[in-house]
């Protein structure tokens, strides 16, 4: 009897066939462009740009997804950029307040906001449609007449290090050894972490999956970090937004899968009123996961006038459809109660490739744009489609 | 003998490679009605949506025969336009719109693609005496209790001029009252109006007393068909139904009464919608270790909203009234606080307010268990993994695995997942609220058993539900409510349905005349 119910104790049993299949798609897709752009979007330059390109959609990306989980979309955010980028220039540039002293302030400027928000929505149960409608027009005005219609720049060097930075660099030869020497280290903490769980689970006597399969997939994924790395280092190394970047994607992949707190964040998506009749304060969750959309999207904002080294009106501009868009791809479900942070970041990286493969081949942006909306009905259609017929 | 209006020849449907029905025959005499029965699963709705047209006309085999006529349905509007009308169990009207829009829904009366509304409020005022249902056809759905709902469901049937109505379990969410009234109904239209019905229940009683033949699924297969000649019992129908001898439909139990267990004095609770409508007016009742208490009453009684604004004020504003627990007054705030004094609630409808349907069954155990299987805020997944395991052998749940998501499992298997959670949070005090509502005959005696064993633990049950030969057969006392009190208290030897009805009829009888 106990072995009928005994199964495979997944590594990440939230993974689902979408994000898979999205997996497969992204690497088609960087095949594809590998092949149509002579294999310019893999020189080392150009990968370096693709991650300081695309950082600032994959943090807001991060943010959006506990919102889409909750079943709601936030679509503040890209005026949210655009009203801490106008502050921090106001601030820096104007003013030449020290950016060790403007950043903090500008978070909690942002965090403000967003908790004004997240009362309405949470506590008054506004429509989160309807509320962070009315903070993108809000957010949009108010960067408009903190900017005056002006843009503001330069930023010190010190400040658009953020997203424009690489870490010091000790190069043997052509390549930096600190990059490579880094992807061992992420690398060899990737097979501990691995293997620990394993034992884990193997105490638990929960069976698992073929050790052969385990430990291709485990020499995979080392290989891919080194390589990685080892390719960045032939350029300038590592840009300072990656590792920023990574931190964020495993510390919100541990929270949402890992702990009490993202267990409640499904619920709450998944059946409210389940939720709350098994004791869990599902205003307290939807609060929370408004006011971190608002906290990332302030770090985008700061990452983004970084990045532009410079303030202007117009800053973040439909990010916040690029950040739907992603969770979206990445296998989130519209009702809520699904969707992965990884997904998020791979649905992001497919629009990114998208972009940056198509620019190289001297698509125009119109071009662009339809493609990667047929690109997102097509994803989803795949996944609806797939789930009616059972596959 | 009746002429044959529908015959259903050697039907046979699969679900990609799992076959559902095979081989199930069924005929419909004209002006009859003709009860369906079979456990969950055993194929009753997906015949039903294959006679009218949901599941078309080449994905299954066999042949649909109807007033002498071979039928290929494509979809729903094709069968409908021969007057064969489905009436699902969960009530297809839109909230929003009035009664009349709802009656004539897809079919409204036109001139020239423009609504006739005089005409067709007059057309629903006569669908509606038909039914007899007292209410202004501009009435909008949502104002309507689910027993008025069903009848407006069979004027919309009427209205499509209906040969052949089908209905699926039609009184799952009703009283006995609003039951025999919808069953009169359908008795009333058989005669006046020549229709026949198909019925699907699980309620074996009621069909006993309206159906003239009883036809027998299981499996997927028609084993027999019964005239209703009054000399079957239900007991035979049963056994056909299960395949096995089921010798009690309640499980034995002798009641060890412990302590008392929770006291509750004065409880008043009001409506946190409509503004002064108090919803529960001092309600006073005890639970001792070791006992099962039922609450019986009428739908809309108050017995849902009882159990919630006691379960951490859950529903209803201004409430006041005292709690004790092992004899220590209780301030329960939130559904957190109960959790924490040890008490449970397990919901009446476990798709709307239970389970997560998307997640596995772990999921769903752990999910008023979280501090439980987590420390500082970190989940141990291996932890739950195993809990959940252990407590699905415990009570059988058959899944191939906790790691299927709930919503493939069936009903009875749904309920138990819901029991298991609050089994995995060690209650004393458990609060079950139509704990077997829409579940099959084997299904509802392992949930029996179980709140059986929780009696013999030592655990306090309170015990809701509509229907009262279950509070009989299951219930050590029972409190009998209605609009929002409680006006009776029966013990387990002087109980009977009639007591009960008696006490309704009566309490009724009294605040009419108050009024």
């Amino acid at each position: 009897m106990k072995n009928k119910l005994i199964n495979r104790l997944g590594d990440n049993h939230k993974i689902d066939l979408r994000q898979q299949s999205m997996l497969i798609a992204l690497i088609a897709i960087s095949v594809l462009f590998q092949i149509l752009t002579g294999g310019i979007i893999f020189r080392s330059v150009n990968v370096s740009k693709l991650i300081m390109q695309n950082s600032y959609v994959l943090i807001l990306a991060i943010g959006m997804l506990p919102c889409i989980i909750t079943g709601n979309v936030d679509l503040s955010v890209g005026s949210m950029v655009a009203l801490v980028s106008a502050i921090s220039g106001k601030l820096i540039v104007e003013h030449n307040v020290p950016v060790i002293v403007a950043i903090p302030v500008v978070l909690l400027v942002g965090i403000l906001a967003g908790a004004f928000q997240a009362y309405w929505i949470a506590y008054m149960r506004l429509p989160a449609f309807i509320v962070t409608l009315a903070g993108m027009l809000v957010f949009r005005g108010l960067t408009m007449t903190i900017l005056q219609g002006k843009t503001l720049a330069p930023f010190p060097e010190s400040f658009s290090w953020i997203s424009a930075g690489f870490l010091p660099q000790y190069r043997i030869g052509s390549v930096d050894m600190i990059s490579v020497g880094l992807g061992i280290v992420c690398a060899l903490l990737l097979a501990f972490w691995q293997i620990y769980k394993r034992r884990k689970a193997a105490k638990f006597n929960h069976q698992q999956s073929k050790a052969a399969g385990f430990a291709v997939k485990l020499v995979i994924q080392c290989f891919l970090a080194i390589f990685s790395a080892f390719w960045l280092g032939t350029y300038n190394g590592l840009p300072c937004v990656l590792i920023f970047l990574i931190v964020l994607v495993l510390l919100y992949r541990f929270i949402t899968s890992s702990t009490v707190l993202g267990r409640r964040l499904y619920a709450l998506g998944g059946n409210e009123k389940a939720a709350k009749l098994s004791g869990i304060n599902t205003n307290a969750i939807l609060f929370l996961a408004y006011v971190n959309m608002a906290f990332l999207a302030s770090i985008a904002g700061i990452v983004f006038a970084a990045r532009l080294n410079a303030a202007t009106p117009t800053a973040g501009n439909s990010f916040e459809l690029d950040a739907i868009a992603a969770c979206y791809i990445g296998g989130a479900s519209a009702t809520g109660g699904v969707g992965t942070v990884v997904g998020a970041v791979i649905g992001g990286l497919v629009m990114g490739i998208l972009n940056n493969g198509m620019s190289i081949m001297g698509v125009g942006s119109d071009w662009q744009q339809t493609i990667k909306g047929l690109v997102l009905l097509a994803a989803v259609a795949f996944d609806v489609i797939s789930k009616k017929k059972g596959i | 003998m009746r002429k044959i209006l529908l015959t259903m020849d050697g039907i046979q449907k699969c679900f990609s490679s799992v076959i559902a029905l095979k081989h199930v025959s069924l005929q419909v005499e004209q002006r009859s009605i003709h009860a369906l029965v079979g456990e969950n699963g055993a194929g009753k709705s997906t015949l039903m949506n294959i006679l009218s047209g949901i599941y078309p006309h080449g994905s299954y085999s066999g042949s649909i025969v109807f007033e002498g006529q071979e039928m290929r349905f494509r979809k729903v509007s094709d069968s409908e336009s021969r007057g064969i009308v489905i009436i699902h169990q969960e009530l297809a009207l839109i909230p929003e719109l009035s009664i009349q829009e709802n009656i004539f829904l897809g079919h409204e009366i036109c001139r020239s693609g423009v609504i006739s509304w005089d005409s067709q409020i007059q057309e629903t005022q006569r669908l509606l005496d038909a039914v007899g249902l007292k209410e202004d056809p501009n009435t909008a759905c949502k104002y309507l209790g689910v027993g008025k709902q069903q009848l407006v469901e069979i004027a919309k049937a009427l209205s499509k001029n209906v040969k052949l109505l089908i209905m699926d379990e039609p009184t799952a969410a009703l009283n006995d009252k609003d039951s025999d009234a919808l069953l009169n109904l359908i008795l009333k239209l058989r005669v006046e109006r020549g229709i026949s019905v198909i019925i699907i229940s699980h309620k074996l009683d009621e069909l006993l007393k309206v159906a003239d033949r009883i036809t027998v699924l299981r499996d997927g297969e028609s084993i027999e068909t019964l005239e209703n000649d009054g000399s079957i019992s239900r007991n035979h129908i049963i056994r056909s139904m299960v395949g096995r001898e089921m010798s009690n439909l309640y499980p034995e139990r002798t009641a060890k009464l412990g302590e008392l267990a929770l006291e509750v004095k004065d409880w008043c609770v009001f409506s946190p919608s409509v503004a002064g409508e108090q919803i529960i007016d001092r309600v006073s009742f005890h639970l001792h270790y070791g006992e099962v208490v039922g609450i019986a009453g009428l739908m809309g009684a108050g017995r849902t909203e009882l159990a919630l604004s006691l379960f951490g004020k859950a529903y209803g504003v201004n409430i006041s009234g005292e709690i004790y627990k092992d004899g220590q007054p209780l301030r329960l705030r939130t559904v957190k606080d109960a959790i924490s004094h040890r008490i449970a609630y397990i919901p009446e409808d476990r798709k709307d307010a239970g389970l997560i349907l998307e997640e596995d069954i772990v999921t769903n155990i752990s999910l008023s268990n979280l501090e439980k299987f987590s420390s500082r805020g970190v989940m141990n997944h291996a932890a739950e993994v195993d809990a959940s395991q252990a407590i699905s052998q415990d009570i059988r749940i058959k899944a191939p695995s906790v790691f299927q998501k709930t919503q493939m499992l069936s009903g009875g298997n749904q309920q138990k997942v819901l029991v298991a959670r609050w089994l995995c949070s060690d209650p004393d005090i458990l609060i079950l609220d139509e704990p077997t509502r829409g579940i099959d005959v084997g299904a509802k005696y392992e949930i029996y058993a179980i709140i059986n064993q929780l009696a013999a633990d030592g655990k306090a049950v309170l015990m809701i539900s509509s229907e009262m030969p279950e509070l009989i057969g299951m219930c050590d006392r029972i409190y009998v409510m209605n609009e929002g009190r409680f006006i009776g208290e029966l013990l387990r030897e002087e109980v009977s349905q009639e007591k009960i009805m008696q006490i309704i009829v009566d309490d009724n009888g009294g605040s009419r005349s108050e009024k």
